[in-house]
């Protein structure tokens, strides 16, 4: 456990909170990074739905590249995996988040404060196929 | 002041996410390794988020409505359905093998490695493959349903679609 980093992951967290609380309160939204990637890509969304959340998407990548650039550790991968089973784990994830309407933000976070019973399946669900999907890779190396 | 309001949401989540270690997939792996060198990290970041939010949820509730739209857009369905569980079992299958799930491979993607970049075109694709694959049997339906009497298997190979 020495890579256990609590109090970082807690504020992290609780900013993660902060953000899905204003998309909330401020528009009626709920902060689900699957479905507002999904429904900023797909042709049949208007523009003005499309606007919002092109808007968040930017703030989401824009803040990536300005802390990429002060502090490139921030994204370090201390697991190696090849371009292709990337490509696998990619095409999985976005598979799974449309069959399952959701990911770790709408369902792990926002269904789960909802105290949602689909949401409490699919992350528990979710968690168990990663545990053995990292098991199956080979662990955390 | 309302489309600047969408962009800060963006920016504190990707924040967040970074505060949080989420960014770094070897944490996110590290938490999926029960069994291994378990980093227990992902469960304060959770517990982070859903403490907040659920404070939020609350405040909602006493509303009549979010400042800037007419009316909050919360699921409602509380049916458990295999769909759900089967798209869940797949994200989660993904999700260990790479340490990646969507939020963070976004905000990775600012960085241009190529793990980010092929994670999140791989992910766009396998979304817009489920709309495609979900549309040709409804399209195939409609069809049928509009020339009975020519379905795609009676129809002889070159006859025209429909007559």
């Amino acid at each position: 456990m020495e890579n256990f980093t609590p109090i970082p992951s807690l504020i992290g967290g609780a900013l993660i909170g902060i953000s899905a609380t204003l998309l909330l309160l401020l528009h009626g939204r709920v902060a689900g990074i699957s479905g507002i990637l999904y429904n900023f890509l797909t042709p049949s969304t208007s523009s003005q739905e499309r606007s919002w959340r092109a808007l968040f998407l930017a703030g989401l990548l824009g803040v990536g590249a300005v802390w990429f650039a002060i502090q490139p550790a921030a994204f370090d991968s201390s697991i190696s995996r090849s371009l292709p089973i990337v490509a696998i784990a990619g095409l999985l994830v976005g598979v799974g988040t449309r069959l399952g309407s959701g990911c770790t933000s709408g369902h792990g976070v926002c269904g789960m404060s909802r105290l949602a019973p689909r949401s409490m399946i699919a992350t528990l669900t979710f968690t168990i196929t990663g545990a053995l999907s990292v098991l199956l890779a080979g662990g955390a190396s | 002041m309302k489309l600047l309001s969408y962009l800060f949401s963006g920016i504190i989540f990707g924040v967040g996410l970074i505060v949080g270690g989420m960014t770094q997939p070897g944490k996110i792996v590290g938490f999926l390794d029960f069994f291994g060198n378990w980093d227990p990290s992902l469960i304060f970041v959770m517990g982070g988020a859903i403490s907040v939010h659920a404070l939020g949820y609350r405040l909602m509730t006493k509303q009549p409505q979010p400042v800037f739209a007419p009316r909050f857009q919360v699921p409602t369905r509380r049916d458990i359905d295999p769909r759900l569980v089967l798209g869940s079992a797949i994200f989660g299958a993904g999700w260990g093998l790479a340490g990646y799930c969507p939020g963070p491979a976004l905000t990775s993607l600012a960085t241009l490695r190529s793990e980010a970049a092929v994670f999140v075109l791989a992910m766009a694709a396998g979304m817009l493959l489920v709309t495609l694959m979900e549309k040709k049997p409804k399209e195939l339906a409609e069809k049928r349903d509009r020339a009975p009497c020519c379905s795609e298997e009676t129809r002889l190979p070159g006859a025209p679609e429909a007559l």
